[in-house]
């Protein structure tokens, strides 16, 4: 099956390089950076592309763009992984809007799109009779949305709490075990790569907000946008809280729920039992989702990362393949 | 309370049932049943219950007239505790206000309070076990604390759910 790739960062190469050195039947067509962009319907050389990208910076001719990407009609499923906009969704909005109005399917790693305007692009969707998947926007790896979707079918999802913000919970990690203050663990974050050089969208919780936004629209239709959460960050957090919580033999964790039956949307640090199962460490997810059939349920792993990443995009590609494009 | 009753069944659904009837709500049950015991022998159960107090005198009597005994009727104990931690000015917005507004609602006790100051003008870290009677009462407790928090502007970390 084509796809066609928009963004060439982490995300991007880790998928260029899955599709090159695993044997996934996926041939990618046509790929866009911020800046250039390469189209040839027979396939193109990832290694050429990825070796250009490294001494030009640029992974194709500059004449071409993204649009003429989604516009060129050589391939089945378009992968969008440009970077987040939480405040206006684009570009990305504007790609995705574009490549299902042409009848392509669309998978997105972009919390932007699919927190902002859920209902409008799974309608679009639906009138084009495509798919739009977006497993990679929430915890990365951890195959959440298609878990609620397949996985769990039939149940009523009651609720759902967990640790959505790697960084966040590297910085507890490290607070807790070397009683580092919150400014030492944040600067080590840094230095591994674990934070950006602005930490703000992180520790103050409006990434896990984000997802939360995500998972209350797919999940319950419940139709809310960032400001509808209540939320808290850990940036005010003091090493003699983490000891305190010590103490009670707990710890504390940036926690993320939805319990859309107490209209709770909320991303708060929390106290929780040091063998709570959302006790994960360092840059870990973990998610509990409180079903009528299945009771609690609870997914662990990593939620952010280039070939992390690539897994959940793939698999929504895959899924699409096997369930929509192979049976027309 | 602490009942009495005869060792045969239906009998421990006989002393439940009435508490439920007048509108009781049952929080434990403990009921030790001898091995060695024979027929007819009675049993001890004690049973962890939430009445009103107007109710009490007539439950008394219905479970009389099952067959039941009534050795002893325990106090009301704050048996629900949860702890808290506030990180913030707390001693400078005056944490015996902020204390008292718990203990003088009615709803819960503030039980323990451990708290960390460091360097003057750094926030200093406290944790509050509160104690109530009920989990409702509990729920209000920490609204309330909530809201005294906000006032002082005074980060509150709560427990998720049943924790600790």
């Amino acid at each position: 099956m084509r796809i066609a790739m928009l963004g060439f960062g982490s995300v991007g190469r880790g998928i260029a390089e899955a599709v090159s050195t695993k044997d996934l039947g996926l041939t990618i067509t046509a790929l866009a950076d911020s800046r250039s962009a390469v189209i040839d319907a027979d396939g193109i050389d990832i290694r050429d592309v990825l070796q250009r990208k490294r001494e030009t910076g640029l992974c194709g001719d500059p004449a071409i763009t993204a649009d003429d990407v989604i516009g060129s009609g050589v391939y089945d499923v378009l992968v969008e992984v440009t970077p987040t906009n939480a405040d206006s969704g684009e570009p990305a909005l504007g790609y995705i809007t574009r490549a299902l109005a042409s009848g392509k399917h669309v998978v997105t790693s972009n919390k932007g799109p699919i927190a902002l305007r859920y209902d409008a692009l799974m309608q679009q969707a639906a009138s084009s009779n495509v798919q739009l998947r977006y497993e990679a926007t929430v915890c990365g790896a951890i195959p959440l949305i298609q878990a609620l979707e397949m996985g769990l079918a039939g149940n009523t999802i009651n609720g759902l709490h967990g640790v959505f913000n790697g960084t966040c919970n590297y910085i507890l990690t490290r607070m807790t075990d070397e009683g580092l203050s919150y400014s030492q663990a944040l600067l080590e974050a840094r230095e591994l790569g674990y934070a950006e050089a602005d930490p703000t969208y992180d520790v103050k919780g409006i990434d896990a907000a984000i997802k939360l936004v995500i998972l209350a629209n797919s999940i319950w239709g419940l139709n809310v946008s960032l400001k509808d959460v209540d939320i808290t960050g850990i940036d005010s957090l003091t090493t003699d809280a983490l000891a305190l919580a010590e103490e009670l033999d707990c710890t504390i964790r940036l926690i993320g729920e939805i319990i859309p039956e107490k209209r709770v949307l909320k991303v708060s640090p929390r106290i929780l039992s040091k063998d709570h199962p959302l006790v994960v460490r360092d840059t870990l997810n973990a998610v509990t989702v409180e079903t009528d059939m299945a009771g609690e349920v609870t997914l662990i792993g990593r939620g952010a990362g280039s070939r992390e990443t690539a897994s959940a995009i793939i698999s929504d590609i895959l899924f699409i393949r096997d369930c929509y494009v192979e049976r027309t | 309370m602490k009942l009495e009753m005869k060792d045969k069944p239906g009998q421990l659904i006989a002393a439940l049932k009435p508490i439920s009837d007048v509108g009781g709500n049952i929080m434990a049950i403990i009921h030790q049943r001898d091995p060695a015991a024979a027929p007819g022998d009675t049993v001890d159960v004690q049973i962890m219950l939430e009445i009103p107090e107007t109710k009490l005198e007539s439950l008394v009597g219905t479970l009389k007239t099952q067959g039941v005994n009534v050795v002893r009727i325990g106090e009301e104990r704050l048996l629900i505790r949860r702890s808290v931690i506030l990180i913030g000015h707390i001693m400078h917005t005056d944490l015996t206000d902020t204390v008292d507004r718990i203990d003088s609602s009615g709803l819960a006790e503030v039980a323990e309070l451990g708290m960390v100051m460091p360097a003057i003008n750094e926030p200093s870290s406290a944790k509050i076990t509160l104690k109530s009677a009920s989990l409702g009462e509990m729920g209000r407790a920490i609204d309330l604390l909530r809201n005294v928090a906000t006032e002082k502007d005074l980060l509150v970390i709560e427990p998720l759910e049943g924790y600790p």
